[in-house]
């Protein structure tokens, strides 16, 4: 699945025309990109989190060669998914919908 | 930043109503959350990737008792930060 259809599916669901639909999306992503640019975490109730972390350099190896390389500091978003979302995806069904299959 | 606020900010830049733009954003998630869970990816371009991972089923312990306890295979959402937010994040 890519932007597009989630486009389509938001132009479905709320009537707005294709080319709002989108603007709508994009800006949805924008400012999710823009908050954890200021570092601060996104809670998105059953769907899940997005955080910022800081990971420590350390040293890799790249796998191809052997060959040991300095990872220098860096920081990483990370994402946690909620309990509804994880649900979703082990079982194959949207919880709390009378299981019908997605 | 919590769903309401993504929805103000939102309605606020594209110029909708609060109403209209949470229905937008409830689908953006369910979407995704709806196209995992059929076994489908999502790739959104500069923001990154949800992917479906497998986790076998493994030995653990519960760390209060000691028990050993069996653990199911199972599948996971999975988050890749795409290269843009990379860089927004780590600059």
């Amino acid at each position: 699945m890519t932007k597009i259809e989630i486009v389509n599916v938001v132009a479905d669901r709320t009537g707005l025309t294709k080319v709002k639909a989108e603007e709508a999306v994009e800006a949805v992503l924008q400012l999710m990109k823009e908050c954890l640019a200021q570092g601060e975490p996104i809670i998105l109730r059953r769907f899940g989190s997005f955080q910022v972390r800081q990971k420590s350099a350390r040293i890799g190896r790249n796998p191809k060669t052997g060959q040991g390389a300095e990872i220098p500091a860096r920081k990483v978003v990370r994402f946690k998914a909620g309990k509804y979302f994880k649900e979703a995806v082990n079982t194959g069904r949207l919880p709390g919908t009378g299981g019908e299959s997605v | 930043m919590t769903k309401a606020e993504l929805v103000e900010k939102v309605a606020e830049r594209i110029d909708l109503t609060k109403k209209h733009t949470e229905v937008i954003v409830n689908t953006v998630f369910q979407s995704i959350t709806e196209a995992l869970a059929s076994g489908d990816k999502v790739e959104l371009r500069g923001f990154g990737s949800f992917r479906v991972r497998h986790r076998d089923s493994r030995e653990g312990r519960n760390p209060k008792t000691g028990a050993t306890v069996f653990i199911p295979a199972k599948k996971v959402p999975f988050f890749k930060a795409g290269k843009e937010l990379r860089e927004m994040i780590d600059s």
